[in-house]
């Protein structure tokens, strides 16, 4: 599904990627792991499309395109859905308008019917119970005065209502407590299936323990400094970052 | 950021849509302004007497006048001259129904979306059509009737209800108000007249739509609302005109007298011809609207919501003279390519217990310039006046400016007077977030724009609101970065 | 008499005895005689009549003093101020009464503007006389002041206190001063200005500074209006700002005849940083008026602005703050917020915030509220035991304070305090 090769990019003129090499499968789950600064929502942001990073080297392609050629809503109405590590407010604007306007331009784009007010409402009643969202905080202003974890269950609940193929959850752990964090995770689970695939970008092992990866890779300084499965993460958290650091300062 | 300026480009390039004209054949005063003409207009409309005296007198006061110039617009002198201050479609006879008015001039309104037959009158809403300098027609006006309410033409109405016209007009502007106001006074040709009786609801929205036909005309139509004692209604006002090379000069008033208990919402989308991309041409919208909540308890709501004209000059206020009267003013002024808005609104708080609220939300791109100016005055025997206005202005892109010049005057210590006002832009994050749902940047633009403007838009009934929406986003298109 | 002829004498009597020796003087002259003094038409002093306040205070046909007695020191100097000091008397330095800074270079601005190339030519350059009557006769007419320059990474221990002290016990009084402050690169300095009069005839006061901050300097400047009724005073401080400097100006006024101060900042590089605090304690039949500007012309600069006043009698105040933001200055951060509180029934408030931005990527808010204490607050004091007055007195002070606290130097700040503390808790 994803394949990226060699990817370095910079920002601002300072080197954040420094070549790497990723392949994706359907319904797989990759989990990217690494300390702070070391580019995990820098190579998250490169794969959804945002504009103030460079790509300097390397190839993606994603679903046999280059997918650095799309623009950011060609690559989301070609499945990549990015759930925000700090969900952007829109004042005056609901999240059911906003998502009424995507989810049509997402469906014009695969040859579908766009939905009317009722079919859609419909849609969304059964994708709200995904992430146990109250339809009256759907009502207001985007993301305006949600907290944390609203926030981040908003982010799950456009995922379900946009079905992608290829989701990026970067950092969705912040901020959330225990029970946010499960419910958050739990809607994860039930869109993961085998035609679809999922980065879990993110700083701690345990949003891991409900979104179980099938792969964990560790960045350090821009580059995938060491891959592994789940058990990875596991070892991570016991030793800590400071781990890999010298591991790879020796190497 | 070169990216996000394209975007905007695209966004607020596309052209106005009512800028056809209509072949009607059509009667016109000379140009030039002089007492002759206005006896000429006063003719015409087979006047009394004492409107023809009042004309002359307002007439008198002007010339003696100078046009203010403290607007933030500039503009090229006019040539008072140069107008044509009287145009009409040549008809036989006044029709006596709908079935007697030239063809023509209801396909010319038909095209507009308005629809004057009575087959496929919008449901709800009573029209009076105005083309130039007349009324064209007015719908619903008998089922209104039937509950007292007056909805006419304003010439109608000098004729059938001369001492409702005699003491109301002038009672709210009065004629040497302002250049503007002095100058309507003298040569206004029509307009609507609305009167809502004692403890009358009007059940549906009464609306006006003015369109400008003819070349080198200006246009000056006069509004008079009264709403008696404990009486309600909404008034809607839309307009457009051709689009021309040369400036048209649209220099009209709009009286509200409310008394006690009564509650008037007036609401505006004014869409008349605001140039080329290049600032050619486009309609000078120097306008006077006033409402006088003269009786206790009376409430009177402005919203507008202003994308056309070249220039807009128009402070829709409220004197709040009756106790506990309120008056608000929620406006929405988008301004693109070489366009100018001086608007706002004035509060004059003098009865007791006086509230005021103010919303504006100003949008400017391209080349043009945004001003809001306001006026919060609380004197001296208006205990607890209480006022909050919020002025926020938008900016697409760094060759447009926006201006915010609020006059807050307060000379009695139990007021209480709140004013905010922020300047921002369409954030780059914003955008982005929009572009990774899968939305595209025309639409993640007017998505934003909207929001911004929700609260204004609100206020619309909502046949207007949804017209109101796409208006923005058309004047909108193309807007530079 | 007509309203003209007494408008041409008074403009007559302004420029009395002034000598109009050079170019630019010249040129103000013109200007002033051209605009005139300002009438309620000017939207500049659309609330503020101080054309009218002249014609009352001013006797028309009697000459102005010069010379004068120096009061006692305790009468006019800040107590318990450990400061270096420049005194000027009716409108003339006294640099034998002056005591300052080794570092500095200093002297008096007739002096300055004679000898000193680069004095003439900044002169006028940076505080524009051609819009303003006031400003532009102060250019033409101006007689001494004081000329200060902080070098390059001068630190300055103690704060230069420019005293204006007026003798108008012979007669009125015309006292038409000029400074020119210059922070070299990476200065620091405190600059207060107080005005003091002894006498009951008029003393017409037209202060100017152009006040330059070269790149990195930091300067304290404090205006403190604490006068007799009998002073008609017109201000203008420009400040002009390069690159990384900071400047925290404070105006306090609590006392006077007839107040209007201009204070006008350009912030004409990046990083620059501007504070701009004010206080207005109005009673009796006072009318104060601050007038500010805020240009930001370069990008990447902050500015906020606060102003608080508290108004009682018969006073008047206005406020009218501009922000300007031109189309080079994006990320501009600019705020602004005015508040009022107004204690009787007489007192009147004017103001207007006022923003025009060309630039679309900038924060930009101003806010303004009017109105009297807070009764919750009241009451939540009240039911805590503390009686009316006092609790009033209390919120007042509180209302007060946080623009006292602002005041960076502790000696400066306690000398304030105690003034505004014995205005507020003697009223009731």
């Amino acid at each position: 599904m994803l394949a990226i090769k060699n990817l370095s990019a910079q920002v601002n003129g300072k080197q954040i990627l420094n070549g790497i090499n990723l392949e994706v499968k359907a319904g797989e789950v990759h989990a990217i792991m690494g300390p702070n600064g070391s580019g995990k929502s820098t190579l998250a942001s490169v794969l959804a499309g945002r504009e103030e990073f460079e790509v300097t080297d390397g190839t993606v392609e994603y679903l046999g395109k280059n997918l650095l050629e799309l623009e950011p809503d060609e690559r989301a109405r070609e499945g990549i859905f990015l759930a925000f590590q700090y969900p952007v407010e829109i004042p005056g604007v609901s999240t059911i308008n906003f998502m009424k306007t995507a989810v049509n331009q997402v469906r014009e784009h695969r040859g579908l019917e766009t939905l009317d007010a009722v079919s859609f409402l419909g849609l969304m009643k059964e994708k709200m119970k995904l992430v146990e969202i109250d339809q009256s905080l759907l009502n207001r202003s985007l993301n305006e005065g949600f907290s944390g974890g609203e926030k981040k269950r908003n982010e799950i609940f456009q995922m379900a209502m946009l079905e992608p193929k290829l989701a990026i959850l970067d950092e969705t752990d912040s901020g959330l407590d225990i029970d946010a964090l499960k419910i958050v995770a739990n809607g994860v689970n039930k869109l993961r299936s085998k035609n679809n695939a999922i980065i879990v970008v993110t700083h701690y092992q345990r949003l891991l323990n409900y979104i179980v990866p099938d792969f964990v890779h560790v960045l350090y300084k821009g580059k995938i400094v060491k891959s592994g499965g789940k058990e990875l993460a596991l070892e991570l958290e016991a030793k800590g970052y400071d781990w890999i650091k010298s591991e790879v300062e020796v190497a | 950021m070169s990216k996000d300026n394209q975007i905007l480009e695209e966004f607020t390039s596309r052209e106005y849509e009512h800028g056809w004209t209509s072949d009607i054949e059509m009667e016109s005063a000379p140009k030039g302004l002089n007492e002759d003409i206005i006896r000429f207009i006063s003719a015409k409309k087979n006047e009394p007497d004492w409107l023809l005296e009042w004309r002359l007198k307002a007439y008198r006061q002007w010339t003696k006048m100078v046009e203010p110039k403290w607007p933030n617009v500039t503009y090229p002198e006019i040539n008072y001259q140069d107008i044509i201050y009287y145009a009409a479609p040549k008809q036989k006879a006044t029709p006596k129904s709908l079935e007697d008015v030239d063809p023509e001039l209801l396909k010319t309104f038909e095209r507009l979306g308005i629809s004057l037959t009575e087959q496929k009158r919008l449901t709800g809403v009573a029209v009076d059509a105005v083309l130039d300098s007349v009324s064209v027609a007015t719908t619903f006006k008998e089922k209104l009737a039937e509950l007292g309410i007056i909805f006419c033409s304003f010439s109608e109405a000098v004729r059938e209800h001369p001492e409702l016209v005699k003491k109301y007009l002038g009672s709210v502007v009065p004629m040497n108000d302002n250049y503007f106001a002095a100058l309507n006074s003298a040569v206004f040709s029509d307009g609507s007249f609305c009167y809502i009786p004692k403890g009358v609801r009007c059940p549906m929205e009464l609306s006006t739509y003015f369109r400008i036909n003819a070349a080198n005309t200006g246009q000056f139509e006069r509004t008079l609302i009264v709403a008696d004692e404990g009486s309600y209604v909404s008034y809607l006002e839309g307009c457009t005109a051709p689009q021309r090379d040369e400036n048209q000069l649209h220099a009209a008033v709009v009286e509200i007298y409310a008394m006690k208990d009564a509650h008037v919402k007036y609401s505006t989308v004014q869409n008349w011809y605001p140039g080329d991309k290049e600032g050619k041409g486009g309609i000078y919208n120097f306008v006077t609207k006033r409402a006088l909540c003269a009786g206790e308890n009376s409430k009177v709501s402005w919203t507008q919501v202003e994308t056309g004209s070249a220039i807009t000059w128009k402070y829709p206020s409220c004197i709040l003279k009756g106790d506990n009267s309120s008056g608000e003013f929620y406006s929405v002024a988008v301004t693109n390519n070489y366009q100018q808005a001086d608007t706002g609104t004035k509060m004059i708080h003098i009865g007791r217990n006086t509230k005021s609220r103010i919303v504006s939300k100003g949008i400017s791109a391209g080349h043009s310039q945004n001003s809001y100016r306001g006026q919060v005055h609380v004197l001296k025997r208006a205990e607890n006046a209480r006022n909050f206005s919020q002025c926020d202005s938008l900016l697409m892109g760094n060759t447009c400016g926006a201006h915010t010049f609020p006059y807050i005057d307060v000379e009695n210590n139990s007021a209480r007077v709140e004013h905010e006002a922020t300047t921002s832009k369409i954030g780059e994050d914003q955008i982005f977030y929009c572009l990774q749902r899968g939305i595209d940047e025309e639409s993640a633009v007017a998505l934003i724009v909207n929001g911004y403007a929700k609260e204004v838009l609100n206020q619309l009934p909502m046949e207007f609101a949804v017209e109101a929406q796409k208006l923005l986003a058309l004047t909108l298109e193309g807007s530079v970065g | 008499m007509t309203n003209a002829s007494v408008h041409s004498e008074l403009l007559d009597l302004l420029t009395e005895a002034v000598l109009v020796q050079n170019e630019l003087r010249t040129e103000a002259m013109q200007v002033f005689r051209k605009l005139g003094l300002p009438g309620n038409k000017n939207e500049e002093y659309k609330h503020t009549p101080i054309t009218r306040a002249l014609e009352k205070g001013l006797q028309l046909r009697a000459s102005f003093v010069t010379g004068g007695a120096l009061p006692n020191e305790d009468q006019w100097k800040i107590s318990g101020l450990n400061a270096y000091h420049a005194v000027l008397l009716n409108g003339s330095l006294l640099p034998e009464k002056s005591f300052l800074p080794s570092q500095v270079t200093a002297m008096p601005m007739s002096k300055a503007s004679a000898n000193l190339q680069h004095v003439k030519d900044n002169m006028g350059t940076y505080a524009d006389f051609r819009n303003d009557a006031f400003a532009a006769w102060n250019t033409a007419a101006w007689s001494d002041g004081v000329y200060l320059e902080i070098p390059e990474a001068v630190k300055l221990d103690k704060p230069i206190v420019i005293y204006y002290l007026h003798d108008s016990q012979a007669g009125q009084v015309k006292s038409v001063t000029r400074n020119l402050v210059i922070s070299g690169r990476n200065s620091e300095a405190a600059i207060i200005e107080k005005w003091c009069t002894t006498g009951s005839n008029t003393v017409i006061s037209n202060t100017l500074s152009e006040i330059v901050l070269h790149e990195s300097a930091r300067l304290n400047h404090v205006v403190l209006q604490s006068d007799t009724d009998a002073h008609i005073q017109y201000l203008f401080n420009q400040f002009w700002q390069h690159s990384g400097s900071f400047l925290n100006s404070h105006v306090i006024t609590l006392d006077g005849g007839f107040i209007r101060n201009n204070t006008r900042v350009a912030l004409d590089g990046e990083n620059c940083e501007s504070h701009l605090y004010g206080l207005y304690l109005l009673h009796k039949n006072i009318i104060a008026d601050n007038h500010t500007v805020v240009d930001h012309r370069k990008p990447n600069s902050y500015s906020n602005e606060l102003y608080k006043g508290i108004l009682e009698d018969q006073a008047k105040g206005v406020f009218n703050g501009k922000i300007f933001v031109r189309p080079d200055a994006q990320k501009t951060n600019a705020f602004q917020s005015n508040r009022n509180i107004l204690l009787s029934d007489k007192a009147t408030i004017n103001t207007k915030p006022q923003l025009e931005i060309w630039a679309d990527d900038v924060k930009c808010s101003h806010g303004c509220t009017t109105g009297q204490l807070d009764e919750e607050a009241l009451f939540y004091l009240r039911s805590r035991g503390i009686n009316k007055d006092t609790a009033r007195a209390m919120m007042l002070y509180a209302f007060a304070s946080e623009l006292l606290d602002t005041v960076n130097d502790a000696e400066l700040k306690n000398y304030l305090d105690a003034l505004v503390s014995e205005r507020l808790h003697k009223n009731f």
